[in-house]
């Protein structure tokens, strides 16, 4: 929609985002409270539930950031878990330098599974992990220096479509294998775990788990917000028109590439950022996060929310990734079945995504009162 | 017949020659004064039986050397067992009659095995039982006995067998009966085999230095990296203050091991050249499909790898059918899996494009995504009627074995096989392109479909046929890799970036692209290997690719002109 009006409203876009972000708001403090209700309320919220729906949100976070390039640059990076995994591999390090003493060989200084490989010293990689800050710091800076780098080439080069799609899938790939390998020094196969405590608390108390829960929401509002805004922006006319005409928009003047790679970096801190959030909450990263099949996962998410309209993609991971964990629970077999009928389905019968085909309905009931809206946002049929 | 009696007479006299040379040299060596005298060139013939019994149950150490050393003389390959156990000592005789046995001892309890009839004959306390003991004279006397009974050995294999196991651990005993086999070996290979250890042992025991140095020359010969072992070890054993005679063999030993490296070195190109054409072949079996599929119509089939998995499932099931109901044609059931597995793949391809892929026509991005869920679809229904463990496919007769190159360059028949038949596929989908009427048909809607509709082709039946055919052919492709690889529900995964690393490479929409992309990637695979071990090589190949990508666009073998831009 056009960036008309109050920058409030130009942030929140329209109504499915403003309730987002007020519903996350509300969860944000809702559900610590809940949680410290007596366990016989009505209202009680059990302790697994708390890091769980944590883990939701920082999907919704990732699959927001996949959305803004895929919904609105038309990058479909099928290798967008790379940039998750990165993030979260980052924090791990911090994690795993903050355990101290307190692992199974009590080296103040190397982690178990270098102690393990007979390793003496720290690799030179690992040095200023142990301060939060830094670690922080490398939450986005990993994930955008490669984002810069392999986008860079590509966008510079003018490999799109598919073509990009399956590049992308070979870097996370290529990634896999390389995490996986012991004398990378990440921990190999079993990736980093054993956590104990993030910033001084105690990584399993509850009063961590609702902090990291509460800030996970609120880092999703706000990446909502900051997409949201980048969206609204000129650069984001130019962005939608780089999606919908590439070469036109090259021969209006517009240096297609640099919009494109701006686009694509910013989306792969964000995915660095949900990745950061992610690990302390389920306490363990390893390669698998790597694999091309999450990656492809990701984008199934946004599809299913609706792409190209950020609230949607958030919406929509957390619906399949709770559809996920209650299949996998009650019925183990049919989840890979569900999951492809989604895959399927979606894109035959629902090509716009829960939230394209609400706002189709909600406009049509607008149109009756309202002169017709623009509706770019949405992207038609590309390519 | 009557040839084959005379070849084993023939290898009768042989073996005699070697055993008497064989046990003169432990004579000499081991036993000095009194066996010499205790061994009269004209013993009366005994029977076997009667040898056997002397050798475990015989009163005193003498007896018993002697019943060797004439067991050896009868050049029975169905000794070798025999004189074995009685150096593990397995060999008993029973006290009441001294009836020779082998037993295998277990909770008290002997298994007896008849020796000479190489049959189970029930079990006895082994308390009835004394075992034949060895002390080190006859155990030297055994050992030297066994070698030259396997030198003699009736089967060629055996006899290089034999020979390869003495260069590994040469003894002196052996110069002689070595040298005389050596003289009366017929086989090829196996004279090389004994050749080689007579040189080895030469070079640790003969007398002159002028002999080790001969055996270097002849060692020089030999391209392997055992003999390179061999030298590195000896050049190190000669330490720098050691006289001039060995020094002399040092800078032999030295020059021959130059030799040898820069002969394997080429060897090791050559290796990794055919390797590298295996690995090419199994990406072009993989990729071909792909090439139709995505390079020819693109549509972008996530469930590619799905396909080969169910080629290879396929196979599974004509094996076990044939395993069921014709075991006698079992070696026959990969070629009956062939069309099966095409047939199974191309009709699941054509119900996918038909039901599914044909409404996302010029939606590449969707399509991926729906080819996508089919191929978990394909998976999970794969892991619940079979099972997610992977699945046993047996390879037929004519495809196990290899040929044994020199420099260690292994070639297995399957690898070969598989070289072959991934070049006839791609031979017969050339043809069918080029030349047949369908072919005709689909290069014109690839081309043009509006104008081929207006001269009353079905396009809408080549799409599906076209589809059919590239997902027969991974399903042909499920064939070749059940002999190579886990038949499990995952076996399309590790496929399908490989398949589309040498689609693109090799550009899209060209067959011949593919053909130079896949063989081009497994060699450069294959190459980097031994630098960077195999996960780090593939992921030197994946970047280089990425990085090829930004070079071309388009591949290769780019299509030029307004294709390029459909």
């Amino acid at each position: 929609m056009r960036p008309t009006g109050p920058f409030l409203f130009r942030a929140l876009g329209d109504v499915g985002g403003t309730i987002l972000v007020v519903a996350l708001l509300a969860v944000a403090v809702l559900v610590p409270v809940l949680n410290n209700l007596p366990p016989d309320s009505a209202f009680f919220i059990p302790n697994y539930v708390v890091p769980l729906a944590g883990k939701y949100l920082c999907f919704s976070l990732l699959a927001l950031s996949v959305d803004l390039v895929w919904g609105f640059a038309g990058i479909l990076s099928l290798g967008h878990g790379a940039f998750f995994a990165l993030g979260g591999y980052a924090m791990g390090m911090h994690l795993m330098r903050e355990i101290g003493t307190r692992g199974v060989y009590r080296d103040p200084i190397l982690p178990d599974f270098m102690v393990f490989l007979n390793w003496k010293e720290l690799p030179w990689y690992w040095y200023g992990f142990d301060s939060f800050w830094f670690a922080a710091l490398m939450v986005v800076v990993v994930p955008g220096a490669l984002a810069f780098v392999f986008g860079w080439f590509a966008f510079r080069s003018r490999v799109t479509g598919v073509y990009l799609s399956i590049i992308t899938q070979a870097l996370t790939f290529a990634l896999m294998l390389a995490f996986f390998r012991n004398n990378f020094g990440f921990g190999g196969n079993n990736g980093l775990t054993d956590f104990k405590d993030v910033l001084g608390f105690n990584i399993q108390a509850k009063s961590t788990r609702a902090a990291l829960f509460a800030m996970s929401a609120i880092a999703l509002a706000l990446g909502y917000i900051l997409c949201r805004l980048l969206i609204s922006s000129r650069f984001g006319r130019v962005l939608i028109a780089v999606r919908d005409a590439e070469s036109r928009t090259r021969f209006l003047g517009y240096r297609v590439e640099h919009y494109k790679l701006f686009a694509f970096v910013v989306s792969a801190m964000l995915a660095g950022i949900a990745g950061a959030l992610y690990v302390p909450q389920v306490g363990i990263i390893n390669p698998r996060e790597f694999s091309p099949a999450n990656s492809i996962e990701i984008v199934i998410w946004v599809a299913v929310g609706g792409r190209g309209t950020l609230w949607g993609a958030a919406v929509g991971a957390f619906v399949v990734n709770y559809g996920k964990t209650y299949f996998t629970g009650a019925l183990p077999e049919a989840w890979l079945y569900v999951l492809g009928a989604l895959f399927v389905g979606v894109t035959l019968f629902l090509p716009k995504g829960i939230a394209g085909t609400a706002q189709e309905w909600v406009g049509k009931l607008w149109t009756r009162t309202a002169p017709k809206q623009s509706l770019a946002a949405q992207p038609g049929v590309v390519e | 017949m009557g040839h084959t009696v005379m070849i084993q007479a023939l290898g009768r006299l042989g073996a005699a020659a070697v055993l008497c040379a064989a046990l003169l040299a432990a004579f000499t060596f081991v036993a000095p004064a009194g066996a010499q005298e205790a061994a009269p060139a004209a013993q009366e013939k005994r029977d076997v039986a009667e040898l056997l019994q002397a050798l475990a149950a015989g009163p005193d150490f003498t007896t018993k050397i002697q019943a060797t050393h004439d067991l050896a003389l009868t050049g029975d390959p169905r000794l070798v067992p025999i004189l074995q156990a009685a150096l593990d000592g397995n060999l008993y005789a029973r006290k009441s009659d001294r009836l020779v046995v082998i037993g295998r001892e277990s909770g008290g309890m002997l298994t007896l095995t008849d020796p000479l009839e190489e049959k189970q004959i029930g079990q006895a306390p082994a308390g009835d039982f004394e075992r034949a003991t060895v002390n080190n004279r006859l155990r030297t006397v055994l050992q030297t006995a066994l070698g030259a009974l396997q030198l003699a050995h009736p089967d060629p294999s055996k006899r290089k067998a034999s020979a390869d196991a003495l260069f590994k651990t040469p003894s002196v005993e052996m110069i002689e009966p070595l040298k005389i086999a050596l003289t009366h070996e017929n086989n090829g290979s196996a004279k090389r085999a004994l050749a080689k250890a007579l040189a080895a042992t030469e070079l640790q025991f003969a007398e002159t230095g002028e002999a080790r140095t001969k055996a270097v020359a002849t060692l020089a010969a030999y391209a392997d990296p055992d003999v390179r072992a061999l030298l590195t070890g000896r050049i190190g054993s000669i330490a720098a203050d050691a006289p001039a005679e060995q020094q002399q063999l040092k800078a032999a030993m030295t020059s021959a091991l130059a030799d040898i490296e820069r002969t394997l070195a080429n060897w090791q190109i050559l290796g990794n050249v055919l390797q590298g054409v295996s690995l090419g072949s199994v990406l072009l079996l993989a990729a071909i499909g792909l090439a139709i599929t995505f390079g020819v119509m693109g549509i972008i089939n996530m469930a590619h790898g799905e396909m080969v998995m169910l080629g290879a499932y396929t196979t599974y099931v004509v094996q076990m059918t044939f395993r069921e109901y014709l075991p006698g044609g079992i070696d026959w059931a990969l070629l009956v899996a062939i069309p099966a597995a095409f047939a199974v793949s191309a009709l699941v391809g054509i119900a996918m494009e038909r039901g599914i892929i044909r409404f996302l026509y010029g939606r590449p991005l969707e399509t991926l995504l729906a080819t996508w869920g089919i191929s978990l679809v394909l998976q999970q229904a794969v892991r619940s009627v079979f099972g997610p463990t992977n699945m046993k496919v047996s390879s037929p007769a004519w495809m196990s074995g290899a040929i044994d190159l020199a420099g260690g360059v292994v070639l297995t028949y399957n690898r070969i096989w598989i070289v072959v038949f991934a070049l006839l596929v791609f031979g017969l989908l050339i043809l069918i392109q080029r030349r047949s009427f369908f072919g005709l048909q689909m290069r014109a809607v690839t081309q043009n479909r509006r104008m081929a509709r207006s001269m009353g082709i079905r396009s809408g039946w080549v799409d599906a046929l076209t589809f059919g055919l590239g997902s027969g052919i991974a399903g042909m492709a499920g064939v070749a890799l059940s002999q190579i690889d886990n038949v499990s529900p995952n076996l399309g995964q590790s496929y399908i970036v490989d398949s589309f690393m040498v689609v693109v490479f090799g550009g899209v929409g060209n067959l011949w692209g593919t053909l130079v992309g896949a063989f081009g990637l497994g060699i450069i695979n294959k190459f980097l290997e031994p630098y960077a071990g195999a996960v780090l090589g593939k992921i030197f190949v994946l970047v280089a690719i990425v990085l090829f990508i930004q070079w071309r666009p388009r591949g290769l073998f780019a299509l030029k002109g307004r294709a390029v831009e459909v």
